[in-house]
């Protein structure tokens, strides 16, 4: 169907909504307007297509009722879905919601090669093949991916029978049933072997790639999805649909890159994978190390009693233990008794880019208190006390010096503070399973507790020490 | 090619390359909610989703129609309210309001 001059105004409205909707995003203050100007786009833009569809009086019946009953039942689940899930779960989530987009994009393309087949244009075959390609891998990627953070699918890499020769083997396959798709769009056979094989590569894609590895791959499969719906839009010949799909894929191809970046981690080896190995740490039994300094509860809250300022350094570890607000509670007792606090986030501190910071949102941390990497480190170039929750190769000095598994990583320069607390359950190794030179620093103390524990008893002990 | 194609592929790299300016500007703070909110404008395949549900004819196009339209619309709606859901945890000052 031709786009009438109503469509083509309201994508433009829903573009422009759009695109000041992302800008708006550039503050906190402003981010929540930006989200509904870009949710009003959105409304305008199906507003506009529906009355477009039923004004040329070209839904069938069976269609509408399909039409309506799929949004009830669609937009029900995401509904409760969003209403529902907790912060700890954003990650699964939107990788979900990655896996039903491309999945829908790659219908649509679906729907043009069994509907119309052999009279597709050669742009329009072109355009489809890419959409399922990239769609149904994308689906499939992005459910094992929610797999691997729900813990339904071992979050540790795992290597399919057959390991690279399967994956490369689907993605010839993949490739090959394409190229002869687009050439001769009306070959079912060709369809169903795109379908089967793109599916099956996105499995075995996701399947080898880490826990650590997370933030990369779900900021990869963000990009899959825009493209795959810029795809699905030159398919049909839709202006809105090639504008949002490409504003998504440029804001995917911008996180992956930050996300690699802040590993020090080529995106192709994230997707070589073997890096990672699950949410449980490594080795590492119990306060075994040698030369560690411990300390206990009462000792950290006579540190940071004194202290002037403050910086939490969480990590993964505080997520773990639910212990967010327990660390916001301590912040927010110390600030209160005049203490500067602030808090130190590593871009990959969670399994998605900025998880912690909502994590600690949540917790009633303001955000003007939430430093990034840079930020973070002249910060604690001049802290009294540097106190490190559940984060581990982030911290680790040994990545100034080549030769070892954190080399070259951008790290948070927890070691120059005065002094440095870190409460940790165990010496357990991280993702990258070496030691943590950090740990036998002379200036640290290792309060060895649960997160959640260690900070209430720190808490607690700081209310009674001043009494 | 034709001029409908020249133009569709000018609009898909220029507006790929205002995504990059945009979004390069947006604070790791907010990359969650920027992620989730990237992924509610994705939902935009509902408006495809429609104009499949209107040209599918036979049970294999209302299939197709009706898991396109369920998939697209749990994408849309989903993605904007739990964006707003995380945006308005994030405060200047703490304690609740």
């Amino acid at each position: 169907m031709n786009t009438t001059t109503l469509g083509w105004a309201a994508y433009l409205t829903a573009a422009v909504l759009f695109v000041v909707g992302l800008h708006l995003t550039s503050t906190p203050s402003t981010a929540r307007r930006g989200n509904r100007l870009s949710a009003a786009g959105m409304m305008v833009a199906v507003a506009a297509v529906s009355t477009e569809v039923i004004r040329a009086h070209l839904i069938t019946r069976a269609g509408a009722t399909v039409l309506l009953t799929g949004a009830l039942l669609g937009g029900g689940v995401g509904l409760a879905a969003a209403r529902r899930v907790a912060m700890t779960a954003m990650p699964e989530l939107v990788s979900t919601f990655n896996a039903v987009g491309g999945g829908a994009a790659a219908i649509l393309a679906i729907h043009e090669f069994t509907g119309r087949g052999a009279e597709l244009g050669a742009a329009a075959g072109v355009s489809g093949v890419l959409d399922i390609l990239i769609g149904a891998t994308t689906f499939s990627g992005s459910l094992v991916a929610a797999g691997k953070l729900r813990g339904v699918v071992p979050g540790r890499p795992v290597v399919a029978p057959g390991g690279r020769g399967t994956l490369t083997g689907a993605a010839a396959t993949a490739l090959a049933a394409a190229a002869w798709l687009a050439a001769r769009p009306g070959t079912g056979v060709a369809l169903a072997v795109l379908i089967v094989a793109a599916l099956t590569f996105g499995v075995l894609m996701v399947l080898p790639i880490g826990g650590a590895d997370m933030p990369v791959v779900i900021s990869l499969l963000n990009a899959f999805t825009g493209t795959a719906v810029a795809m699905a839009g030159f398919v049909l010949d839709n202006l809105g649909m090639i504008i949002a799909g490409a504003l998504v894929g440029a804001s995917g191809t911008v996180l992956t890159r930050l996300m690699a970046a802040a590993m020090n981690r080529s995106v192709g080896a994230v997707m070589a994978g073997g890096f990672g190995t699950g949410d449980s740490t490594t080795g590492g039994t119990g306060p075994a190390g040698a030369q560690v300094r411990q300390v206990s509860p009462d000792d950290v809250a006579t540190l940071l009693a004194y202290a002037e300022r403050v910086v939490f350094v969480p990590g993964y570890g505080l997520a773990a233990a639910q212990a967010q607000r327990q660390a916001a509670e301590l912040g927010e007792l110390l600030r209160e008794r005049g203490t500067e606090v602030s808090y130190a986030i590593h871009p990959v501190a969670g399994r998605m880019p900025g998880h912690m910071n909502v994590l600690l949102a949540e917790a009633d941390v303001p955000y003007p208190q939430m430093l990034e990497l840079t930020e973070a480190n002249a910060e604690l170039a001049r802290a009294d006390v540097a106190l490190v929750i559940g984060a581990n190769d982030v911290t680790n000095p040994a990545a100034r010096r080549p030769g070892n598994p954190v080399s070259g990583m951008p790290i948070l320069d927890v070691d120059k503070a005065r002094s440095v607390v870190v409460i940790k359950r165990s010496m357990g190794h991280g993702y990258a399973g070496i030691d943590n030179e950090l740990y036998v620093d002379p200036r640290t103390g290792m309060c060895f507790a649960d997160a959640k524990q260690g900070l209430a008893a720190i808490a607690a002990a700081v209310k009674t020490f001043v009494g | 090619m034709s001029t409908a194609l020249m133009f569709a592929i000018t609009v898909f790299v220029l507006s790929a390359l205002v995504g990059f300016e945009v979004i390069s500007k947006v604070p790791a703070t907010l990359h969650t909610p920027l992620m989730s909110g990237t992924n509610a404008i994705h939902g935009v395949v509902l408006v495809g989703a429609v104009l499949l549900a209107a040209d599918a004819r036979g049970p294999l196009g209302y299939t197709l129609a009706f898991a396109a339209v369920a998939f697209a619309a749990a994408n849309v709606v989903g993605g904007y309210v739990v964006t707003d859901r995380m945006l308005q945890m994030f405060r200047r000052r703490g304690g609740r309001s």
